[in-house]
């Protein structure tokens, strides 16, 4: 018997059942072995509870061949101790912890098992933000400095726990869970398919079409819906104007950081340019309302084909022209180059996805890894860089923005030539029984993972969501180590992780 | 007199002049010149909030600070008039009564037990000491270039001296004069008057718990500071037996060019790191120190 289910991103569900159930010495036998190959990764691990047992998921990505592996375990309450998986495959160490929260289950040998978000139905309601346990380093020269949660600027809550020897960063702890708003009981909830829509959009604020996208992908996949051409095409264009105005916003905020004005001014006025063509095409800026399962209400038309070349192509002009000079004058470069460094070996250690890990040149990108809607027939280029400090995490921004600009428009040629077959959007679908979906988009972040099981009925029992945040976070923990405590906003802003995406 | 109210006059326009520059250079619009006096009416009058656990000292510090440099100006001279107070050797006077402000904004900055001011207070001060060479050098090389020790009598004489190397030493003067007024006035590129991050600040972070009044004390002393500093770059630039009334019109013309550049400085290149904000200021020493050595050497007074 296969130990594992194989599956492909975004294609059609799977039934429970077809999920292999192992023993969980078995479980960590195969975890073990797949994660100690370097191009597999941790999509999803999470706990369910079906009453009278927790059923364990664990869902890997294969980067080399396009895969998605999905075993289980299942243990009758109350769950036994068990041993944990994290001092040997280290990217799971946020997904134990939050199994822990939530259900209580002990796992034997976690070095960091603390709270991750706090949820409302948390197995240990004792534990609340208050009584957090940080970690302490002791001596006469070592003092701390908390940041937040609430900061100075328009940022979301998030404590920061710095442990310093004078300017130097020995440690830095991040503590979440502020933002938590129960949205993955929302949508098992809310039954009604465009409310569900609306709530992925707001799962994190920054990346609604990402979100919707990969929420809408879940659904169709569950529908056994194949998404026509045009309309997957429309998908794309949507995702990269996203990832190209979030760029842009992101390279404004950089200089923002060390004081660059030009670099700061000219970059905010070209990030309005690009989110006013989302609103020109759907009414709203940060594409909500655009992707919606089944179909769409606002099809491509001739004159938002005419404005999204006008605006890519001035605006990405003026981007190219501005990005180069950030990145080729001194000052700026003497605050970006070799600050906040991750080495390829911690990147893929901890499980960072996205631009995190494609910045320490590890090649992930779920649209040519696992693509899905038209990025199967056109993979993107990957765009990855060596160094993995916030120089190279401002400089993929440009280049991945440069690529995006150059996708779109083929994207848009090919849509001219092909039969629309616009249709509008289903909300009162009926989903497969007994089903099992994963969807995983990738975000201008990195890749965003929903996953969904259904019962009987056909009706949502589970729905879990993993932003790209959840790994990535420590990255940027240990990014700052060994590194001036100024330079912290430089790094978390060459990051920009979400604070709603891991709190849910 | 008029040294002093030239100071207080130019000290109302120049935060002005630095943020339309900005504005100008970014293709903004902006406020208009009178902003930051507006800014200030506006916080006159409104009420203090101390923190419970800081002490008298915190309460006092702004006002301590804008004493410190009304008094530092009584010493500036304009044109062939000397200062209200003169006396020899009366740049050192300046130098310390500037430092007992900063002294009572470090300590004030301490008393409010928060971990970001400590750090601030750490930085401003470090920074503040190895700036503090550079300016008395640059003191030393003027009286021996002079032969005189108080600023009413060195900038008298300045360019009556028989040396030939004179603008050598006004263009040196000026430029330490100018790096010296940003680094004191927590300016580019070794502080970010702008930014809004607690852990990159220096000046700003050590002044985050004070509001209303104190606030507006301690703007004032900053924009007093850059008039104070932008008088003793006019000084040593332009020649005190000139007519005065042209003298009147360059001092405006000087103020507004040193703004300027501040504002000019400020719009097109990033900010140091902070590791590097030592060496920086180290630098200007070791030009002080190189203007010394030439004077010493003209002067013949090596022995």
């Amino acid at each position: 018997m296969k130990k594992y289910l194989e599956t492909y991103n975004n294609t059609h569900s799977v039934r429970i059942n077809d999920i292999p159930v192992l023993t969980y010495d078995e479980f960590c036998l195969l975890a073990e072995e797949l994660f100690s190959e370097q191009h597999k990764h941790c999509l999803s691990y999470h706990a369910i509870d079906s009453g009278k047992e927790i059923c364990f998921f664990c869902i890997v990505a294969d980067d080399s061949n396009g895969k998605i592996y999905i075993f289980s375990h299942r243990s009758a309450k109350p769950v036994p101790e068990l041993i944990s998986l994290s001092p040997k495959i280290e990217q799971l160490q946020i997904f134990e912890r939050e199994i822990t929260e939530n259900f209580g289950i002990v796992f034997v040998g976690h070095p960091w098992n603390k709270p991750v978000r706090y949820s409302h139905n948390r197995h240990d309601t004792k534990q609340v933000m208050n009584n957090y346990p940080f970690f302490k380093i002791g001596g006469h020269e070592i003092h701390e400095v908390g940041v937040g949660p609430i900061h100075a600027g328009i940022i979301e809550p998030g404590h920061f726990r710095f442990i310093c020897n004078g300017e130097k960063v020995l440690h830095l702890e991040i503590h979440l869970g502020y933002q938590h708003r129960g949205i993955e009981n929302l949508f098992v909830n809310e039954n009604e398919g465009l409310k569900r829509c609306v709530l992925s959009e707001s799962i994190a604020g920054d990346t609604s079409v990402g979100n919707a996208l990969a929420h809408c992908q879940l659904i169709e996949s569950l529908s056994e819906f194949n998404a026509p051409e045009d309309l997957q095409i429309e998908r794309c264009i949507a995702l990269e104007l996203e990832r190209i105005a979030v760029h842009i916003g992101d390279t404004s905020a950089l200089c923002a950081d060390v004081g660059y004005q030009l670099g700061q001014v000219v970059c905010e006025a070209l990030r309005t340019t690009i989110i006013n063509t989302t609103q020109f095409w759907c009414g709203n800026r940060f594409g909500k309302g655009l992707v919606r399962p089944f179909g769409t209400n606002y099809p491509l038309k001739e004159n938002t084909i005419a404005e999204i070349r006008k605006i890519l192509s001035d605006s990405g002009e003026r981007y190219f022209t501005v990005a180069e000079r950030i990145y080729s004058l001194p000052s700026v470069l003497g605050r970006f180059d070799g600050i906040g460094a991750v080495t390829t070996d911690q990147a893929i250690r901890i499980g960072a996805v996205g631009m995190a890990a494609r910045t320490c040149n590890v090649k992930r990108d779920i649209r040519a890894t696992h693509p899905f809607q038209y990025y199967r027939k056109r993979r993107p280029e990957i765009v990855i860089q060596q160094t993995g400090d916030a120089l190279a995490r401002g400089v993929l921004r440009w280049f991945e923005a440069k690529e995006s600009i150059k996708y779109i428009f083929d994207l848009l040629d090919k849509w001219e030539k092909i039969k629309k077959s616009t249709k509008p959007p289903v909300y009162n679908y009926k989903l497969k029984p007994e089903s099992f979906a994963v969807s995983a988009v990738e975000g201008w972040r990195g890749e965003i993972c929903h996953v969904a099981f259904t019962d009987a009925n056909g009706e949502i029992v589970q729905y879990k969501i993993k932003d790209a945040s959840m790994h990535n976070w420590f990255a940027l923990a240990l990014s700052v180590r060994n590194q001036e405590i100024s330079d912290f906003p430089i790094c978390n802003k060459s990051f920009n992780l979400s604070y709603c995406g891991h709190d849910l | 007199m008029t040294g002093l109210l030239l100071i207080i006059l130019s000290s109302v326009f120049f935060p002005g002049i630095i943020l339309r520059i900005k504005s100008i250079a970014s293709g903004r619009k902006g406020p208009g010149i009178m902003q930051p006096v507006k800014d200030i009416i506006v916080l006159f009058r409104k009420n203090n909030v101390f923190s419970d656990t800081s002490s008298l000292i915190f309460q006092i510090a702004p006002a301590v600070g804008l004493t410190a440099v009304l008094c530092s100006s009584l010493l500036i001279p304009f044109a062939d008039k000397p200062a209200l107070i003169n006396f020899d050797s009366d740049f050192v006077y300046f130098s310390y009564i500037l430092a007992l402000g900063k002294f009572f904004m470090i300590i004030a900055a301490l008393d409010t037990g928060s971990g970001f001011e400590g750090m601030g207070a750490n930085r401003e001060a470090l920074f503040s000491m190895i700036t503090e060479p550079a300016f008395f050098i640059l003191l030393g090389t003027f009286s021996m270039l002079t032969g005189y020790t108080s600023f009413s009598d060195i900038f008298t004489q300045f360019y009556m001296s028989d040396s030939d190397f004179v603008m050598i030493f006004s263009l040196i003067g000026v430029y330490i004069l100018i790096q010296i007024a940003m680094i004191e006035n927590s300016r580019f590129p070794v502080d970010d008057p702008k930014t809004h991050l607690e852990l990159t600040m220096i000046h700003e972070v050590m002044i985050l718990d004070n509001s209303g009044f104190d606030k507006t004390l301690i703007h004032i002393t900053t924009y007093l500071k850059f008039a104070v500093y932008g008088s003793l770059i006019y000084n040593i630039s332009v020649p005190a037996g000139w007519n005065i009334y042209l003298q009147l019109l360059l001092f405006a013309v000087v103020q507004a060019l040193f703004a300027s550049t501040v504002g000019i400085l400020e719009s097109f290149r990033a900010r140091n790191r902070m590791r590097k904000n030592p060496d920086f200021i180290l630098t200007l020493t070791a030009i002080s120190i190189v203007a010394f050595v030439v004077v010493i050497i003209i002067r013949g007074k090596m022995i």
